[in-house]
C-alpha cells in the first residue's frame, strides 16, 4: 500500500470519526487545522485507523504524531512490520 | 469484538445517507433496524451521529417506552461510550439521553443541587469507577488489617455513591463491576498475600454483589464479560494511560450493548418467548426423513450430546420464565413424535407454551404465537439453524429478534447468551409459573378480548374450514383427538385407531373431520364428527368434539351445517343429540340448546337427549367457508 492509498483510508476512518465528509486533508494537515479533531476524538481516530489498518501502534509512536504525514508514515511502518 | 449473533450490516453508508433525508417519524424504524446488525466502533459512531441529529433532544415520535436519561457517575474517561450506549438503546428501541460528570466530580455534582447532573434531571445512574479509584496507587501495608481496612473503605465509598444518587436524585442505580486493573504479584494463589490489590478487587466485586441485591441496586458486570470474552478485548493499557479509559473504545458497542439490555430489562422489556425450530435446531437430522431412530439427540455422538445440552440450557430457561415456543415446517403428527417417544428428548410437550408445527411460512406462524401467547411480536426469539427462514422472518417481521446461530450446535447456548436476549434483573413469582400459566391461557381464545365487534373481527379472519370424512392421513390425528378431547366433548367416547377406521367405511356412519385455516395460520384438525343411523331411522350424534382453540368462532354451527348436509344425502331427516356430563364438559351443557335442539329427555345420570328436525334447522350466520379438502 503507497502512501496516497494510506492517506485516502485514513480520511475514510476520519470522516466516519468527526461525521464530516468535506474535510480536505493532505499530509501536512495538523489536527488544529480540522474542526473537531479534539483530543477526545483523536483517540477514537487512533482506534479507528488500528481497526482499519489491523495494525496496533504503541505510547512512544502516538506521542510523536505532529500531523496527518507522520500519521501515514506510522501506518506505513506497522504496515510494513506486519507482512 | 463482534456481536456474532447479529448479521453483518450491508451498505451502512448508503442506509445512513437515505435516514438522514427521512422524516423523524420513519427515521426512528429505519435507525432501529440499522442497529439491529454487527457494528463496530466506527460505524456505531455514525449511526449514533445521524441519531443526534435526527432527534436532538426531542424524544422520537411513536416511541412506546419512557425515554431515559442516563446519567455516568465515573472516575475515568467514558465518553468514548456514548455512542455505543445510545446505539444499545436504540436497538432495544428505547430513546436514551446521556450525561457524563465532569472528570474527578462525581461526588461535588451528586451533592450540588444546582449542578449540572440536577439539572439533567437523570432517570437512571450509572455508576462506572475503576479500580483504581477504588483502591489506590499506595504501596502495599502487607497486614491483614490493612487489607482489611481498603477493602472496607472501598465498600463505604461505593455505598455513599449509592446513598446520595438514591437521596439527592431518587433514581434508580446501575453499578458496574470495575474491569481488573491490578497485576498478580504471587499468581493463582493471590488470596495468599494480604493487601494484594488484585485479590482485594476479586473480593469487592464478590461483596459488591452482596450489598447490591441487599439495597436493590442493579450491577452491570462487565467484569465478568471481559473475564469471558478477554480482558484483552476490554481494556488496552496504552489508551488507559494515554486517555485514562478503563473500557476501550473497541468495546463500546459491546458495553453499550450490555447497558442496553440492562435498561430494557429495568423496564420489563426484555424478550419473553423463546421460539425453536425443531430439525437441526433441536436435534440433528430430519424427524420427517430419518425418523425417530435416525435423528441424533442424547447420548452416542458428539452431536447429540449438543443437541441434548442445548434442550436443557431451552429447559432451564423455562423453569426461570422464559416461554418456550415450537415453530416448525412439519406434519404435527411427526414433529411431536420425538417430544413423545424419544428417550432422550429433554424438553417434552408440557414445556412449549405453543406448538406450531405445520408448512406455512414462519413469518405466518411467530404471528399466530405471539397472538395465541397474548405477548408483543417484539418479544420474541426464533431460533432455527436454516438462514432462508432466518431471513424470510427478519424481513417479514423486524421486530422478531433473529439470531446468526453459529454452525455447530455445541454453540448454540452461547449465542443466546451472548445476546442477552432474556436479562432479567429480578425473578417474579410469575416468572416462576410464567409457562404453565400460558398455556393455560392457550385454552381460551384471548385474541378476542380486544375487538369491540366480535363480527367484524371474525370476517377479517378468513377463515375456512376444510372438511372430508375420516381417511387414512386424518386417521391417526382423529384418534388422538377422540382420546385426549376431554372439554368440548359431547359424549367423550374413547375409540381405538381400529374402530375408528371402521367407522370410516360403515355406509351406516356419517364420519366428519374439519380441520380450521385463518389468516394467521392453520389450527390443524379442530373438529370431530361421528353420526350413527339407529333403529327407527333417526341418526344419533355418536361423537363430537372440539378443540377448544377455535371456541366462539362459529366453527360449531359450519360443523352442523356439514353434518346435516352429509346427512341429507342419506335420507336422514331427525338428528339426535346426546350430552353426557363429566368433571371436564360442562362447557357443553347447552350446546344442543343453542343451536336450536329440542330438548327430549334425561336419564338418572343427567344424561341427555335433544333432537333437531333438518326440515326445521334455523339458517345459522357464521364467517366461515367451508371446503371439501384435507
Amino acid at each position: 500500500m503507497n502512501q496516497s492509498e494510506i492517506l485516502e483510508r485514513l480520511k475514510k476512518v476520519i470522516v466516519q470519526v468527526l461525521g464530516d465528509d468535506q474535510i480536505a486533508l493532505t499530509l501536512t494537515t495538523t489536527a488544529e487545522d480540522v474542526e473537531g479533531w479534539d483530543s477526545f476524538n483523536h483517540i477514537n481516530i487512533i482506534v479507528g485507523a488500528e481497526m482499519e489498518f489491523g495494525v496496533k501502534f504503541n505510547a512512544a509512536e502516538l506521542e510523536d504524531l505532529k500531523n496527518v504525514g507522520d500519521f501515514v508514515a506510522l501506518i506505513e511502518k506497522r504496515l510494513a512490520k506486519k507482512n | 469484538m463482534n456481536m456474532q449473533w447479529l448479521p453483518k450490516h450491508q451498505e451502512l453508508s448508503k442506509k445512513i445517507n437515505e435516514i438522514k433525508k427521512v422524516q423523524a417519524e420513519q427515521a426512528w424504524d429505519l435507525l432501529s433496524a440499522a442497529a439491529q446488525t454487527d457494528l463496530n466502533f466506527l460505524e456505531t459512531i455514525q449511526v449514533d451521529k445521524v441519531l443526534n441529529e435526527k432527534f436532538r433532544g426531542v424524544t422520537p415520535p411513536g416511541i412506546s417506552a419512557p425515554p431515559i436519561r442516563l446519567a455516568l457517575l465515573s472516575s475515568s474517561t467514558v465518553d468514548q461510550l456514548l455512542p455505543g450506549i445510545r446505539v444499545g438503546g436504540l436497538r432495544r428501541n428505547l430513546w436514551v439521553s446521556t450525561y457524563v460528570t465532569d472528570y474527578g466530580q462525581s461526588l461535588q455534582e451528586l451533592m450540588d443541587s444546582s449542578s449540572r447532573l440536577h439539572q439533567f434531571k437523570p432517570t437512571v445512574v450509572l455508576i462506572a469507577f475503576d479500580a483504581l479509584s477504588f483502591f489506590g496507587t499506595q504501596p502495599l501495608g502487607l497486614t491483614a488489617e490493612s487489607a482489611s481496612s481498603k477493602l472496607e473503605r472501598a465498600l463505604d465509598q461505593v455505598q455513599t455513591l449509592w446513598r446520595l444518587s438514591r437521596e439527592k436524585l431518587g433514581v434508580r442505580i446501575i453499578q458496574q463491576t470495575p474491569l481488573p486493573l491490578y497485576h498478580p504479584l504471587m499468581g493463582h494463589n493471590e488470596q495468599r498475600l494480604p493487601d494484594s490489590p488484585y485479590h482485594l478487587l476479586r473480593v469487592f466485586n464478590a461483596r459488591l454483589r452482596v450489598l447490591a441485591d441487599e439495597q436493590n441496586i442493579d450491577l452491570l458486570d462487565i467484569n465478568s464479560w471481559a473475564a469471558k470474552e478477554g480482558l484483552k478485548e476490554w481494556h488496552d493499557p496504552v489508551l488507559w494511560h494515554k486517555a485514562k479509559q478503563e473500557v476501550s473504545p473497541q468495546a463500546g458497542p459491546m458495553y453499550g450493548e450490555l447497558v442496553g439490555r440492562i435498561l430494557a430489562a429495568q423496564l420489563g422489556r426484555s424478550f419473553k418467548c423463546l421460539v425453536l425450530d425443531l430439525d437441526h435446531t433441536l436435534w440433528g437430522g430430519i424427524i420427517g426423513d430419518d425418523g425417530l431412530e435416525g435423528i441424533k439427540l442424547g447420548q452416542g455422538s458428539g452431536l447429540g450430546e449438543s443437541f441434548a445440552a442445548f434442550q436443557r440450557f431451552a429447559r432451564d430457561l423455562a423453569s426461570r420464565g422464559v416461554i418456550l415456543a415450537v415453530c416448525s415446517k412439519n406434519d404435527e403428527k411427526t414433529a411431536l413424535e420425538p417430544f413423545e417417544k424419544h428417550p432422550e428428548m429433554v424438553l417434552k410437550k408440557t414445556d412449549i407454551a405453543y406448538f406450531a408445527a405445520n408448512w406455512n411460512d414462519k413469518a405466518s406462524n411467530l404471528r399466530v404465537i405471539a397472538k395465541q401467547l397474548n405477548i408483543g411480536l417484539d418479544s420474541l426469539v426464533f431460533v432455527d439453524d436454516n438462514p432462508y427462514e432466518r431471513n424470510q422472518v427478519r424481513g417479514e417481521l423486524p421486530m422478531v429478534a433473529v439470531p446468526e446461530l453459529p454452525e455447530d450446535p455445541a454453540l448454540y447456548p452461547d449465542c443466546l447468551v451472548s445476546a442477552g436476549y432474556f436479562e432479567a434483573v429480578a425473578l417474579t413469582a410469575e416468572d416462576v409459573v410464567r409457562s404453565e400459566q400460558y398455556q393455560k391461557n392457550l385454552e381460551r381464545d384471548k385474541t378476542q378480548a380486544s375487538f369491540t365487534d366480535i363480527s367484524e373481527y371474525l370476517k377479517s379472519l378468513d377463515m375456512e374450514l376444510i372438511w372430508g370424512p375420516f381417511d387414512p392421513l386424518s386417521l391417526p390425528r382423529v384418534t388422538q383427538l377422540i382420546n385426549k378431547t376431554n372439554q368440548f366433548n359431547l359424549t367423550t367416547r374413547r375409540y381405538s385407531e381400529e374402530e375408528t377406521k371402521r367407522f370410516s367405511t360403515d355406509p351406516k356412519a356419517v364420519t366428519l373431520r374439519c380441520r380450521l385455516t385463518d389468516r394467521f395460520g392453520d389450527n390443524g384438525i379442530i373438529g370431530i364428527m361421528i353420526a350413527l343411523e339407529q333403529k327407527g331411522g333417526d341418526w344419533v350424534v355418536d361423537t363430537w368434539l372440539m378443540s377448544c382453540r377455535v371456541l366462539g368462532r362459529g366453527v360449531e354451527q359450519a360443523m352442523l351445517d356439514l353434518l346435516v348436509q352429509e346427512s341429507e344425502k342419506k335420507g336422514v331427516q331427525r338428528l339426535i343429540g346426546q350430552y353426557f356430563p363429566t368433571a371436564k364438559n360442562g362447557m357443553v351443557k347447552n350446546h344442543y340448546a343453542d343451536l336450536g335442539f329440542e330438548p327430549m329427555d334425561s336419564d338418572s345420570a343427567d344424561n341427555t337427549r335433544w333432537a333437531l328436525k333438518l326440515d326445521s334447522k334455523k339458517k345459522f350466520n357464521y364467517f366461515i367457508k367451508s371446503r371439501e379438502g384435507n
